[in-house]
């Protein structure tokens, strides 16, 4: 029969043994290089956003509309952030840049092609199109939420303080 | 309590032949040399990563049975395991061969569970031989554990590399150079490490708590052994060991060792070193055997280390609880060959 006493007692040096682990593992993990991870990021982030802003130019010089401009060079960013994904590219460029590579619209659709070429082979339909937002999903769920919440949020404004809607 | 579950195989076990096969990244490294099959891509002839791991697990058991030269009538069983939901991998593999199959999961720990398990069957007259078999591939267990794998994400510097290689060993009553002793059955351990990348600091614990078991059954110390080689606990995991075992035993050194971190060179770009079923089951298959029949250990007790962690338990935010069993080896006579 157990001692209740001695279970207790074994209860406890379990615990403490776990808390002991706990800090162990805590002191002996190597830390992330926090300072160089933030500059890759801003340095291939921003020339990500940089040759997005070459190609905004080139395009107007062009004389093509400004929103033409803007939605045709967003485009080219996914196309080619699409095409890299497929060579088997971006997710070196993502190892090395972190946030980087993964917050511009590049990113976006790294995060949609990566998984539809993974799962192609269970089929276009129950493969590649069931799991094409898998990653991108939530993205798009809190971005339009997002968005039709802060709708909301300047509609009430406005129409408490009487401005035009 | 202590000797709770440690086997000694009353009839006695040998090795038989072991066979790896392994994925490009792996031929390049430490253990390139001791591999019998070297692919040269992640997915070679086959049209998924999946097929692929089948085709190297098939090819090892091939390779095996022709190496013994042995016919699939003249093996009484086939155990085996992979890390892929109901053993995908495996059971794909083993229908190609006419031999009855026992289906074996305990993660990365899956080789040691299937030498444990065939060694006490052989040892307790059940069975003559028994050829057993594990693999991983990288491919496969990322994109179900973790992320599709072009996807651009970082990993922290303490994540372990997936190993893409297939080993399978033969175990039998014939006396060979090599034999297997005994074995301890290990608890499942669990210290509350949630980070599903902190692999080794999961399976630490475990591989501590079997071989303090084992240690204990056999009234032996680390010095008694030449080798003490654990699955793919990696670099820190490793290191985590020896902490936790320095607080309980003298001679915690450079025996042991972890295929983890045989399997890849510094250079390879593999975080802290490698893990997945088929890196402990490819190195004790291919390398091990070989080294100490050409006598460079002499008892060596193998210890596989298993994360039992799965996409859901990760999901649902579960702390990670981990395996480890552990068969120890001896070279027959006074000396080696």
């Amino acid at each position: 029969m157990n001692d209740p006493l001695k279970e207790s007692m074994r209860a406890s040096l379990e615990a403490a043994r776990k808390k002991e682990y706990a800090s162990l593992i805590e002191e002996t993990k190597e830390p992330v290089p926090l300072a160089k991870n933030v500059l890759l990021a801003f340095v291939v982030g921003g020339a990500i956003c940089l040759l997005g802003q070459v190609f905004y130019v080139l395009l107007t010089m062009a004389g093509l509309a400004d929103k033409t401009c803007v939605t045709l060079s967003l485009l080219i960013l996914i196309f080619l952030g699409s095409v890299l994904t497929g060579l088997g590219y971006y997710d070196r460029l993502g190892k090395i840049a972190g946030a980087g590579s993964i917050v511009p619209i590049s990113g976006f659709a790294n995060s949609v092609v990566a998984p539809a070429l993974e799962w192609r082979t269970e089929g276009i339909v129950a493969g590649l199109a069931a799991k094409l937002f898998t990653l991108a999903g939530p993205v798009i769920v809190f971005g339009v939420t997002g968005s039709a919440l802060l709708g909301l949020i300047k509609y009430i404004w406005l129409a408490l303080t009487g401005g035009a809607l | 309590m202590n000797g709770r579950a440690t086997f000694h195989f009353q009839i006695p076990v040998y090795f038989g032949g072991g066979a790896a096969v392994a994925g490009p990244k792996e031929g390049q490294g430490p253990m390139g040399p001791f591999f019998d099959l070297i692919y040269d891509s992640l997915q070679s002839a086959e049209d998924s990563w999946e097929k692929t791991e089948t085709a190297m697990q098939r090819d090892a058991l091939a390779k095996l049975l022709e190496k013994a030269a042995l016919t699939d009538g003249s093996v009484d069983l086939l155990l085996g395991g992979d890390l892929i939901n109901q053993l995908t991998v495996t059971n794909f593999a083993a229908v190609e061969r006419d031999i009855p199959f026992l289906g074996l999961y305990n993660a990365c720990a899956t080789m040691a569970e299937g030498l444990l398990l065939a060694s006490s069957l052989i040892g307790a007259g059940f069975i003559a031989d028994a050829a057993v078999v594990a693999s991983s591939h990288n491919a496969t267990s990322e994109r179900q554990f973790r992320f599709p794998t072009e996807l651009g994400n970082q990993r922290p510097s303490w994540s372990q590399w997936t190993v893409t290689a297939a080993g399978a060993a033969l175990l039998t009553n014939r006396p060979g150079p090599v034999r297997l002793i005994s074995g301890t059955v290990g608890r499942v351990v669990d210290y509350g490490v949630k980070d599903a990348n902190d692999m080794g600091a999961a399976m630490a614990p475990a591989a501590a708590d079997t071989i303090l078991r084992h240690l204990r059954a056999e009234k032996a110390s680390p010095a008694d052994y030449d080798l003490i080689l654990t699955g793919d606990l990696g670099r820190r995991g490793r290191r985590l060991l020896l902490a936790l075992l320095e607080k309980e035993l003298a001679d915690v050194d450079e025996r042991f060792q972890d295929c983890g971190v045989w399997m890849f060179k510094e250079n390879q770009d593999v975080y802290a070193g490698g893990s997945g079923a088929g890196c402990s089951a490819s190195v004790w298959s291919g390398y091990l055997p070989r080294a100490m029949i050409r006598g460079q250990y002499r008892r060596v007790l193998l210890v596989g280390t298993g994360a039992l962690l799965s996409a859901v338990s990760v999901g649902q935010g579960a702390s990670i609880p981990a395996i480890a069993h552990a068969v120890e080896l001896r070279t027959e006579g006074k000396e080696a060959r």
